[in-house]
């Protein structure tokens, strides 16, 4: 369906390293993806806008972070497995620098009336925040009453039986799969 | 060691099973750190989930936390390598099969199949947070207001997680 375009282009691994890791410590907000076309596509013209959209299908398909993902798929195409490496970790260092100083310091000071004030509002906000994004994600997503049907009956599995997630998936991913399977419009095209 | 394993066994499990990103596991997180192992309470892991909201790059790196508390700085390693690499792993492979899947009529279905299905799960995600998050008409007001605000302009959310910890520390006390 995609046609891969051109021939690949070569980067020096410590080159991907320095520039994921600019990325990993510049994307505040979440929205990765938002910064990684901004520097790949545009300022380094590593991939076109083609390669990126291939590269978000993947990694929306897989499990895992899309950041994360996205950094691997595109570190390894640029110099194979060292490539992927260096993406990965100069994604994930600065900001997890970050989350362990923050840990300490809510560690020695988390039980303090000011910082279980400021963390109420924080947690408060960061529940506003993921309800948005998911409600966003939703509208792109869900395009059809079975699609809403998937989303309830998924949620209802996890928020109200709170079933485990790995029974969750076993039940209704393969149903969802199946709602959706290649149906024969044409002749059979065999395997 | 034993407490390493425990933390390699938890996150690696969630990591092949974050469909559509780490929201997706939220609650499966919960679960299994706060109620199954005892590692955090419920405040330490919305407190700690939210912290994550402040972080650059990736906003599911606060799982590096956890296993701070854990087991030290083996642990962070441990729960952030454990949380990552099999998902990137299982990426890249498929990554770079991807050209030859193209043409397979059953990824199409695996793509339309698991995206509500990924929805559904964040949504679980989000019912966690905010279960734990909301828990006075205060709280419900900032949560509100960050959702609304999301909604209707396009702002940089780390902003808002700010903004939210100031109005949180003048109106909580």
């Amino acid at each position: 369906m995609v046609n891969k375009p051109a021939a690949p282009v070569h980067v020096g691994v410590a080159d991907i390293f320095s520039t994921f890791l600019l990325i990993g410590a510049t994307s505040f907000g979440g929205g990765v993806v938002a910064y990684l076309r901004e520097n790949l596509v545009g300022g380094r013209k590593w991939l076109d806008d083609e390669e990126f959209v291939q590269v978000m299908e993947i990694s929306q398909t897989l499990p895992g972070l899309n950041a994360t993902n996205m950094s691997v798929i595109i570190g390894d195409r640029l110099a194979g497995v060292p490539g992927a490496v260096a993406a990965l970790v100069g994604m994930v260092v600065p900001g997890t620098l970050l989350m362990l100083a923050l840990g300490v310091l809510y560690a020695s000071h988390g039980n303090s009336p000011g910082a279980t004030a400021v963390l109420g509002g924080v947690a408060a906000g960061a529940a506003g925040l993921l309800t948005a994004t998911v409600l966003q994600l939703g509208r792109k997503v869900v395009g059809s009453a079975a699609d809403v049907v998937l989303v309830a009956v998924t949620c209802a599995a996890i928020s109200a039986l709170h079933l485990s997630l790995v029974t969750t998936l076993l039940i209704i991913g393969p149903l969802a799969v199946w709602w959706y399977r290649p149906r024969r419009a044409r002749a059979p095209a065999g395997s | 060691m034993s407490k390493i394993l425990d933390l390699i066994g938890v996150f690696s499990l969630l990591s092949v099973l974050a469909v559509g990103g780490g929201a997706a596991v939220l609650p499966e997180m919960k679960k299994l750190t706060e109620g199954e192992h005892h590692w955090v309470t419920e405040s330490q892991f919305v407190h700690i989930y939210s912290l994550g909201q402040l972080a650059p790059g990736p906003n599911m790196l606060m799982v590096a936390v956890i296993g701070q508390y854990v087991a030290g700085w083996a642990g962070a390693l441990a729960a952030l390598a454990a949380f990552l690499l099999p998902a990137t792993a299982l990426t890249w492979g498929v990554g770079r099969l991807w050209e030859r899947l193209a043409g397979w009529p059953w990824l199409d279905a695996i793509q339309r199949g698991l995206g509500p299905v990924s929805i559904g799960l964040a949504l679980s995600g989000a019912i966690t947070v905010a279960k734990a998050a909301v828990f006075n008409i205060t709280t419900l007001l900032l949560a509100v207001a960050v959702l609304a605000i999301l909604l209707i302009r396009h702002v940089n959310p780390a902003y808002l997680i700010l903004a939210s910890g100031v109005l949180g520390a003048l109106l909580l006390r």
